[in-house]
């Protein structure tokens, strides 16, 4: 009973959150109903016992990836309200609302064909897949650092590579700076600066 | 479910163990309010005393009460809603830094008798029922009070946002960008923990840490288990997650006039000055926790009895307290450049690589090594990461060399096609 209460509230706060995300006019308070959500599903994996996750949801989604959200959304300065009295293309929101429901009722059927495979639980005999003898940390952390040690490992390098790129491709060295930088470098080594770039300056 | 340790979960679920729960979320909330009003007070008075002045003397004894005054005060006055500024997120933002640090007090352990090794440590009995004296001990402790400083991050932005303001969207974005640069070492500085206790879970760190200890003479507490450099990187990037001086760039008053919280006035000021002084109690409260033991003293000293938690506990937070007004007593405030390098070239990095080391003593440790091959590996570990450091030297010094060769190109050439 109580699970089926905060189950009915965990998925309203989600819902609504994700109607709030599309609907509202001004990208900043889109990112806040985004947490909602984000919070909502994270009431979700406590009911379901996977403290861990909701953890990391709240820190990972809600502490970091919305807070670059909202950086970018203050940064560039589109934390205006869009105009929706006009149309961008025209057609698009009859079409949107047919692709819309269409989608909706495969992921229902899809749901009430497939759910007993989907969640791993037999739905009749109510036998849990997972035995309760570690915690969910322990049993994500094994999981991590044996079967899938490998794509884990090459991910974390994936985001490496990709922060180095971002930092390599955005930096700029105004001349001021450079000019700077290379002083302290013709101090500290006088032999490597060709003598006519130390004379240009 | 949720609180899954806590004794008084053990048996049913009724109208007793609600009242407790109850009880002791109310004596939580009574408590930091009056630990602010306490905090905010001695803050005033232990400054004047630094800087050869009386302070508040006025109202109540020793001025106890100017607080109390000042909380009056600002209650009264004008509220005020600037008309630029985008109403809903305005008055949301204040609640959404105070209710972060009303949570984060929620999972410390403040008292109860953790000497006991019949494996009831900390549980203390209210009316017939054993419990813990905490309001809630969910099993990822640390990674709720992590989640909860990551939240503490919207207040600060909205509120510079919300407020339709240039000084203010500055200040918040400093401390947004403050904030997340430290939490990345405030986490793995928590990690070192986590790794040598392996749990998550607030009671069970204090429980590892009570008892004998080392020899008993030092204390079992985290800051000698991992090292003392995990301890220091905290408390740096804890003050700084406070953006207490010498980390206040976020409401720098020479730059920003007041930062995030310029067009506040009234009682939304207040609580974001409530949500401030409280953040402090708490972080004071979990270092306490994650590295010195929480309310477990040190094994020479061992009168049975709860209250004896609760003195260790306060005494250690008073310590800290003093050391946050302190700081702020002496410290000039941080340049911006100054912060972000502190924090990215070097708390992460040293915070990584002794995290680094521990799990690698953790794994020896396993593999049942001696001290012999332990030494080794720290030596060899050392070597390791010398030359790592001296061959990023290395490659910063030849980008530099490449761009004099960029630089000599464009003067004999006229332009370098990748920067125009």
């Amino acid at each position: 009973m109580t699970e089926v209460i905060v189950f009915v509230v965990g998925a309203i706060i989600v819902l609504s959150g994700a109607v709030g995300v599309v609907a509202s006019p001004n990208p900043v308070h889109s990112a806040l109903f985004l947490i909602q959500t984000l919070f909502g599903v994270a009431v979700l994996f406590v009911l379901q016992e996977a403290h861990f996750l909701a953890a990391v949801q709240i820190i990972v989604y809600a502490g970091a990836i919305v807070i670059l959200f909202l950086f970018v959304i203050m940064l560039l300065g589109v934390d205006t309200a869009d105009n929706w009295s006009v149309e961008p293309i025209g057609g698009q929101r009859p079409l949107a609302v047919l692709v819309g429901a269409a989608l909706f009722g495969c992921g229902l059927a899809l749901l009430i064909v497939m759910s007993d495979k989907l969640t791993g639980i037999v739905r009749d005999g109510g036998e849990r897949a997972l035995d309760n003898q570690f915690t969910d940390v322990e049993r994500i952390g094994r999981v991590l650092f044996t079967d899938y040690a490998l794509s884990f490992e090459i991910t974390a390098a994936l985001l490496t590579i990709a922060v180095i790129g971002a930092v390599v491709l955005t930096r700029k060295l105004r001349r001021e700076e450079f000019l700077a930088d290379l002083e302290r470098v013709s101090m500290e080594l006088p032999a490597a600066v060709p003598d006519e770039i130390n004379e240009a300056h | 479910m949720i609180v899954a340790a806590d004794p008084l979960f053990d048996g049913s679920f009724g109208l007793p163990e609600l009242g407790i729960v109850l009880l002791k979320v109310v004596i939580a909330f009574a408590f930091l309010l009056f630990a602010v009003m306490f905090n905010i007070w001695f803050l005033r008075k232990v400054i004047s005393d630094m800087q050869n002045r009386i302070g508040p003397n006025l109202a109540g004894p020793w001025g106890i009460l100017v607080t109390l005054a000042d909380g009056i005060k600002l209650f009264f006055k004008e509220d005020l809603v600037p008309e630029k500024s985008h109403r809903f997120v305005f008055k949301l933002a204040p609640y959404l830094s105070l209710i972060p640090a009303f949570l984060v007090f929620a999972i410390v352990p403040i008292g109860g008798d953790f000497n006991r090794a019949d494996g009831t440590a900390g549980e203390v009995s209210i009316f017939g029922h054993d419990t813990f004296l905490q309001v809630a001990d969910p099993p990822v402790g640390v990674l709720f009070f992590l989640a909860m400083s990551s939240l503490a991050i919207y207040g600060v932005m909205l509120a510079g946002w919300g407020s339709g303001s240039k000084y203010p969207l500055l200040g918040s974005v400093r401390a947004s960008a403050q904030m997340v640069s430290y939490e990345a070492a405030l986490g793995l500085s928590i990690a070192a923990v986590v790794l040598v206790s392996g749990t998550l879970s607030m009671h069970e760190l204090v429980v590892l840490q009570s008892g004998q200890g080392f020899n008993a003479v030092v204390p079992g507490w985290n800051i000698f288990a991992t090292g003392f450099v995990p301890f220091v990187v905290f408390l740096i990037a804890g003050t700084a997650e406070l953006n207490h001086p010498p980390f206040d760039l976020v409401e720098a008053e020479q730059e920003l006039v007041g930062g995030f919280h310029t067009e506040y006035s009234s009682i939304r000021f207040a609580l974001f000055f409530l949500a401030e002084f409280m953040n402090q109690i708490t972080m004071a409260a979990i270092i306490v926790t994650l590295f010195l033991g929480g309310p477990s003293g040190p094994a020479f000293f061992f009168p049975a009895g709860w209250w004896i938690g609760l003195f260790w506990f306060f005494f250690k937070l008073m310590l800290f307290l003093f050391g946050f007004v302190w700081l702020r007593a002496t410290l000039p405030r941080f340049r911006y450049d100054q912060l972000m390098d502190l924090g990215w070239k070097l708390l992460i990095p040293l915070s990584l690589m002794w995290f680094l080391v521990l799990a690698g003593i953790q794994v020896g440790r396993e593999l049942g090594w001696g001290s012999v091959e332990q030494t080794i590996f720290v030596l060899g570990f050392g070597l390791v990461s010398l030359v790592c450091v001296a061959l990023l030297f290395l490659a910063l010094r030849s980008a530099r060399l490449r761009r004099l060769a960029d630089l000599d190109q464009e003067l004999t050439e006229g332009s370098v096609p990748w920067r125009s």
